[in-house]
């Protein structure tokens, strides 16, 4: 070895320019045009891995996992609407429209929910008969845009959520790109074929919450006061949206935390605004709490609702249900290993892909496209959906039988601890093994 | 007080020769909203006075059938919401978002009203005899409507489709982000919004606008004194070069 050789360094890369950024660097200079991709935050964020179930032992008595009952049904909406929805498992499928997905997606999920008892939600765009057809429980969305929004079909719903925002974009309107605006698609937007389309960020005909309270009574008087009426909001200032939106009247508050799923925006506004999903509960709890409608108003949490562990999780934190969207993708047949080489001619790979707003989606889910649409089964879709929301609510109600729980809404905050202070503070729980939740008094 | 059997089902309301009144001093809105809807299943009465709505939001919304009802007197928000084919006259003004989601029907407004007028509406023709405040035609998707007085800014921002004739001046902005809809204004514009020109006048929009002012029973008015507004359409498709207009 050479003198000179032997004091190199060993080339260095950098934090805070790491491969990804300079890339992103380079990317813009070549194209002047900012990412837009789907899905929700990809950083590394506290979650509900960062938490963990104190299982019964001594002090307390566990239930026997397949011989004693853990209920798992939840009613929603029972505030105001005469017909509140009735769900068999607390685990229901996010607004993803037909634009962003397929028809025959759609219908899959519509199928996959039904055959567990829970409900489908809508999205920008309208409902479909393929979705209204198959979903024996279905939320329709009422978005800023209003595409596709007309009240013989506000009137065929369960349920009606007014959009407030979304966790993947709190403050920034959907996007569908001219690539997904077949003649179809355009005819229910009432578009152009082919444009960019831009969702609006906030609703034409309300401007706050004092207003919203007076469009919320239009809506119950429009449907008779017969369905509940949801209000959901992307998780930022949670504690003061959530207190707003249970005084305009919501019978049910969706919280969507910033890992939560867009088919389409900005990544910048992806990975930079919003608070996690973990940080929104408790202060939703503590809003509902205050205002004596803890469990009155019902809690709906989404945003990186993976498996059991964490549907189980966000009900100790005080959810009365949850919402999938990505996971539910997942279980459609996205991202699905499969199509590795479609993935690669796309420059991305299983498990990685996000362009869900290009519509080349090789599983044919995420597209407008009829070929590529072709490759997707509704029926087995559906199949391969309810099997997943059946795993979850088999592995929750393990979780809640282990911590003595007859129901899934018996978890409580007191069944938790966190293994690191960021995610203690956030949950509100106590950091394991200690009695010390970071930012709250001690109590004992 | 004579009710029909319908009625005595749901809300009761006085029928005074043959016209169903609601007084809004005795009864409530959900009395006057579920009678209408009633109608729906049966129409056994045409013709609807509202009485004392003072202010009152969310009157006669939802309406699916071809009933003629008057509001005598001013309506809060949105009055006459998501209407289906019913013809509805309010004696007086309204507040935000009057006719919003109206599908089909016609809706006229006797005095002015607030911002967000026709909001998104899908068809059907909203005429206001007066001023319209800020976001007349907010979305519009099919839409027609007719203001004899002046727009407020922002008028028909993102318009997707149908028709906003305004017969007196139009506010800042108009047409912003627009997409399809038709704009004829006959006083002046204090500004045009990003991606709205003006456009040439031609012959099928001088009968477009004809055939508008006959549908609204407006006589007054000479389409050859319009100018037209329509979307350029450079901002269809994201496009580096027009970063400055976003």
């Amino acid at each position: 070895m050479t003198e000179k050789r032997k004091y190199m360094t060993v080339p260095r890369e950098s934090a805070t320019f790491d491969r990804l950024t300079m890339a992103e660097i380079r990317r813009a200079a070549d194209t002047g045009i900012y990412d837009i991709r789907g899905a929700g935050a990809k950083r590394k964020l506290p979650h509900f891995d960062d938490l963990l179930f104190l299982g019964a032992s001594m002090s307390r008595y566990p239930l026997e996992g397949y011989r004693e009952k853990c209920n798992t049904t939840v009613t929603l909406g029972n505030r105001f609407a005469k017909k509140p929805i009735e769900l068999e498992i607390p685990i229901t499928i996010a607004g993803m429209s037909f634009g962003a997905l397929s028809a025959y997606a759609k219908e899959a999920l519509g199928r996959g929910a039904s055959a567990v008892g829970t409900s489908t939600t809508t999205g920008d765009g309208g409902m479909t008969p393929e979705e209204r057809g198959q979903s024996t429980k279905l939320v329709y969305q009422y978005l800023p845009s209003r595409y596709g929004m007309n009240p013989d079909d506000l009137r065929k719903a369960d349920a009606i959520e007014v959009v407030l925002g979304q966790g993947a974009k709190p403050g920034g309107g959907g996007m569908l790109l001219g690539q997904k605006i077949t003649d179809r698609v355009a005819k229910m937007r009432t578009l152009p074929k082919g444009v960019d389309q831009r969702s609006a960020c906030r609703h034409p005909d309300w401007t706050g919450p004092d207003d919203l309270e007076i469009k919320i009574k239009e809506l119950r008087e429009i449907t008779d006061w017969q369905v509940p009426i949801y209000i959901k909001v992307g998780a930022t200032r949670t504690y003061y949206d959530v207190k707003l939106a249970v005084k305009a009247g919501a019978d049910v508050i969706v919280v969507d935390g910033m890992q939560g799923g867009t088919a389409a925006t900005q990544d910048v506004f992806i990975e930079h605004v919003g608070i996690p999903t973990m940080a929104a509960i408790p202060q939703a709890v503590q809003a509902l709490q205050e205002m004596g409608m803890h469990r009155k108003v019902q809690l709906i949490v989404s945003g990186g609702i993976r498996n059991g562990a964490d549907v189980a999780k966000c009900m100790a934190l005080g959810a009365d249900a949850v919402a999938i969207g990505t996971a539910a993708m997942v279980a459609l047949g996205d991202n699905d290993p499969k199509w590795e080489d479609e993935y690669q001619k796309l420059g991305s790979t299983a498990g990685s892909y996000d362009d869900w707003h290009e519509g080349r989606d090789p599983a044919g889910i995420s597209t407008q496209d009829p070929e590529l649409m072709k490759r997707f089964d509704p029926i087995e879709g559906g199949r391969r959906l309810a099997n997943y929301l059946r795993v979850l609510t088999l592995e929750a109600q393990t979780l809640a039988r282990a911590c003595g729980k007859n129901d899934l809404r018996n978890l409580e905050p007191e069944d938790l601890v966190a293994l690191t202070v960021e995610s203690a503070a956030m949950a509100r729980v106590p950091l394991a093994g200690t009695s010390w939740i970071p930012g709250q008094q001690q109590t004992f | 007080m004579s009710t029909n059997n319908l009625a005595e089902q749901t809300a009761a309301f006085e029928t005074i020769n043959g016209v169903g009144t609601v007084d809004l001093a005795v009864q409530t809105v959900r009395d006057l909203n579920q009678a209408l809807h009633d109608q729906h299943k049966e129409m056994t009465i045409e013709k609807w006075d509202v009485l004392n709505p003072k202010g009152h939001h969310n009157l006669a919304v939802g309406v699916n059938q071809k009933l003629k009802i008057d509001i005598h007197g001013p309506a809060g928000y949105y009055c006459a919401g998501m209407n289906q084919e019913a013809e509805i006259t309010i004696h007086g003004h309204t507040g935000q978002g009057v006719a919003e989601n109206m599908m089909s029907g016609l809706v006229r407004v006797k005095g002015n009203a607030s911002s967000a007028a026709g909001a998104t509406a899908h068809g059907g023709l909203l005429v206001i005899e007066g001023d319209a405040g800020s976001r007349c035609g907010i979305s519009m998707k099919g839409v027609d409507i007719l203001v004899k007085g002046s727009v407020g800014h922002m008028s028909c921002f993102m318009g997707q489709a149908g028709v906003l004739a305004v017969c007196g001046d139009a506010g800042e902005a108009l047409g912003d982000s627009l997409y399809e809809a038709h704009i004829y204004v006959k006083g002046s514009v204090k500004s045009l919004g990003a991606d709205c020109i003006e456009k040439e006048m031609r012959a099928e929009h001088i009968e477009e606008l004809t055939e508008l002012f006959e549908r609204a029973g407006v006589t007054d008015q000479d389409p050859r004194d319009f100018k037209r507004y329509g979307s350029a359409r450079q901002l269809y498709n994201f496009k580096v070069d027009n970063a400055g207009s976003y």
